[in-house]
């Protein structure tokens, strides 16, 4: 008997995709892979940022502060601590994170909408202030270099920069996106996912069936956290050097711009938008400087047409392909 | 059953609530017993909202308390009380709009069972939320809508899930505020029969509700609590209720009074008002 999962066209969409990416550094440019390279960094944030947004109705204009503490704990523990295993990084990032997460979301999830946003972006910019300010410890707006990690234990560090981020590190970065992506999938998936879902869609009704509400926007904003960090800490290697300038409000607003363009209704559409910004971006700016009007002029285009984003588009002309109109 | 045998599961000692210098709730207090179908009936502004409200946390009282069984429930908030095994619906359908109609019974079970903490199994294969979700549907008649998102339900079927949401609980007593507002008049007797039928099911032991149709009020109740200005006007079994003249025209308005009063007179009648 055929496993009804074959059937599904997803899976094979789902294959092609995973293919697709495998191949890539074998058939792209060294350059579009080495752009791929901040799409999984992103890519990972973004999984975060839509449990936080898409699932349980909470915008955060802070998420930058959990992905550049992703970003700093790299530069910290290979450039100060000397700690290279890229699992024991990521280990300490999510800790770190998901702790600093708990502290600020035990205070952001009790407001809602607006105020919930406003004070996001006040931590991250206290953060912000923080890495400026103490610069014997964080280097100031200089930043920390970036030491190349090893990879399961491999010390790869008499590759060539360019080899080793297209070769080891794009593997290792794709299998941490696929990884995340698989575990966010059976977190919404989840009885977990079903409750934020509900608070998202009426937390009054919610609290009737017994749902504690704070608790569950805390847990989503501590996971997000976590999630926003592991995407820094894969960005951090590509870039080679940390500053505050990732923790700035206008990061945050990247994710969030990312987020919408994907379309935040859905579970890939985030992902998607990581990846078309990082690309427009590139190619946006080769061409005229002042791209940041074009982006402007596309997040309104976004908001007003397609508030589904990319993926809200998508999935509208497939419902009309399929009833045949 | 004598009255001393009775197990009392919800009662309200002297219930004050002011909005600003008006007094919603003056000095109410009754006794709800184990079995018991209460209706709470009331001109508009007589405070029955209002009671609800105060009863399941959502309003602060402002003097007076209420107990659950033997446990003083006063403020706890409707997350807790939901967990004690005290449910509500609401006057005004209250649904997850872009819920299909099993995934808004699941979300109901999965707080039920204690499983929304549960972070890594898939919910699509959790047979005793499904199982109980579908027999839920199955009870209030939905079950053929099962995937059907509940904005675009019929109003007489979001209330309905509405108030088969607050039944998944399994709750021991459910407080409805107007479970037939908004429906049309042949649904109104449907949904009633729907929820008898599914809190004998389900085993919830005690109904209180708030409701303006009289025919539904005097044919289900087992006891009729009417209130009037934020007080308690009268409080016993529909056949003295009817027979109380004062009480009718108070309450109920000078039409429903000759309704129901003339009914009193000729003793052929049914009592709804039917000549």
């Amino acid at each position: 008997m055929v496993n009804p999962f074959i059937k599904k066209p997803g899976t094979w969409l789902l294959v092609a995709i995973v293919l697709f990416f495998l191949i890539l550094p074998r058939i792209g440019s060294q350059y579009v892979s080495y752009l791929m390279l901040t799409f999984f960094g992103y890519g990972v944030a973004l999984l975060g940022l839509n449990l936080l947004f898409g699932y349980t109705g909470l915008l955060s204009f802070g998420h930058a502060l959990f992905f550049s503490l992703g970003a700093y704990t790299v530069a910290f523990l290979t450039s100060r601590f000397s700690i290279f295993y890229m699992e024991i990084i990521l280990g300490v990032a999510i800790i770190v994170s998901a702790l600093l997460a708990a502290l600020i979301g035990a205070v952001c999830v009790r407001y809602i909408k607006i105020y919930f946003g406003l004070l996001t972006l006040a931590f991250g910019m206290l953060f912000y202030s923080f890495l400026l300010k103490f610069y014997h410890l964080t280097g100031g707006d200089e930043g920390i270099r970036v030491l190349r990690p090893f990879l399961l234990g491999f010390d790869l560090s008499a590759v060539p920069k360019m080899k080793f981020l297209i070769g080891s590190y794009y593997y290792y970065a794709l299998i941490v996106l696929a990884i995340a992506a698989w575990a966010m999938w059976r977190i919404v998936s989840s009885p977990f996912g079903i409750c934020l879902k509900a608070i998202r869609d009426n937390p009054e009704k919610a609290t009737y069936l017994g749902i504690s509400v704070r608790k569950y926007r805390w847990y989503a904003f501590i996971i997000s956290g976590a999630y926003a960090a592991i995407g820094g800490v894969l960005l951090a290697p590509v870039v080679g050097q940390v500053d505050p300038m990732l923790t700035y409000w206008t990061h945050s607003g990247t994710l969030v711009f990312m987020a919408l363009l994907g379309g935040f209704n859905t579970f890939l559409g985030p992902i998607l938008g990581a990846l078309i910004y990082i690309f427009l971006q590139d190619t946006v700016m080769s061409l005229i400087p002042y791209w940041r009007l074009v982006f402007g002029a596309m997040l309104a285009f976004i908001v007003i047409v397609a508030p589904g984003g990319v993926a809200g588009v998508i999935s509208s002309l497939v419902k009309k392909e399929k009833r045949g109109v | 059953m004598c009255e001393e045998e009775r197990i009392v599961i919800l009662s309200a000692n002297d219930l004050h609530k002011y909005y600003g210098e008006f007094c919603a709730l003056e000095g109410v207090s009754f006794k709800i017993n184990e079995g018991e179908f209460v209706s709470i009936i009331g001109p508009n502004g007589a405070g029955k909202t209002t009671l609800i409200n105060v009863l399941t946390g959502l309003l602060r009282l402002n003097k007076g308390s209420v107990f659950f069984k033997d446990r003083e429930i006063t403020g706890i908030g409707p997350e807790k009380l939901s967990r004690l095994g005290l449910a509500r619906s609401f006057q005004l359908v209250n649904i997850f709009p872009n819920f299909t109609v099993m995934e808004f019974l699941k979300v109901a079970i999965v707080s039920r069972l204690g499983k929304g903490t549960n972070f890594y199994s898939l919910l699509s294969r959790d047979r005793e939320v499904n199982e109980q979700a579908e027999e839920v549907a199955k009870l209030f008649g939905l079950q053929d809508k099962a995937d059907v998102l509940a904005k675009n339900l019929p109003q007489g079927d979001k209330k309905l899930l509405d108030v088969a949401s607050a039944f998944a609980l399994r709750p021991e007593v459910i407080l409805m505020d107007e479970p037939t507002s908004g429906v049309s008049t042949s649904d109104k007797n449907k949904i009633m029969e729907i929820m008898i039928s599914a809190s004998r099911e389900i085993g919830i032991k005690t109904i209180l509700q708030v409701e303006h149709d009289m025919d539904l009020v005097f044919s289900y109740s087992d006891r009729i609590i009417a209130l009037h200005q934020g007080k308690i006007l009268a409080d016993s079994t529909p056949k003295d209720i009817e027979k109380d003249e004062e009480v009718v025209c108070t309450v109920m308005g000078q039409k429903e009074c000759f309704k129901i009063f003339s009914s009193v007179l000729h003793p052929d009648h049914t009592g709804n008002g039917q000549p």
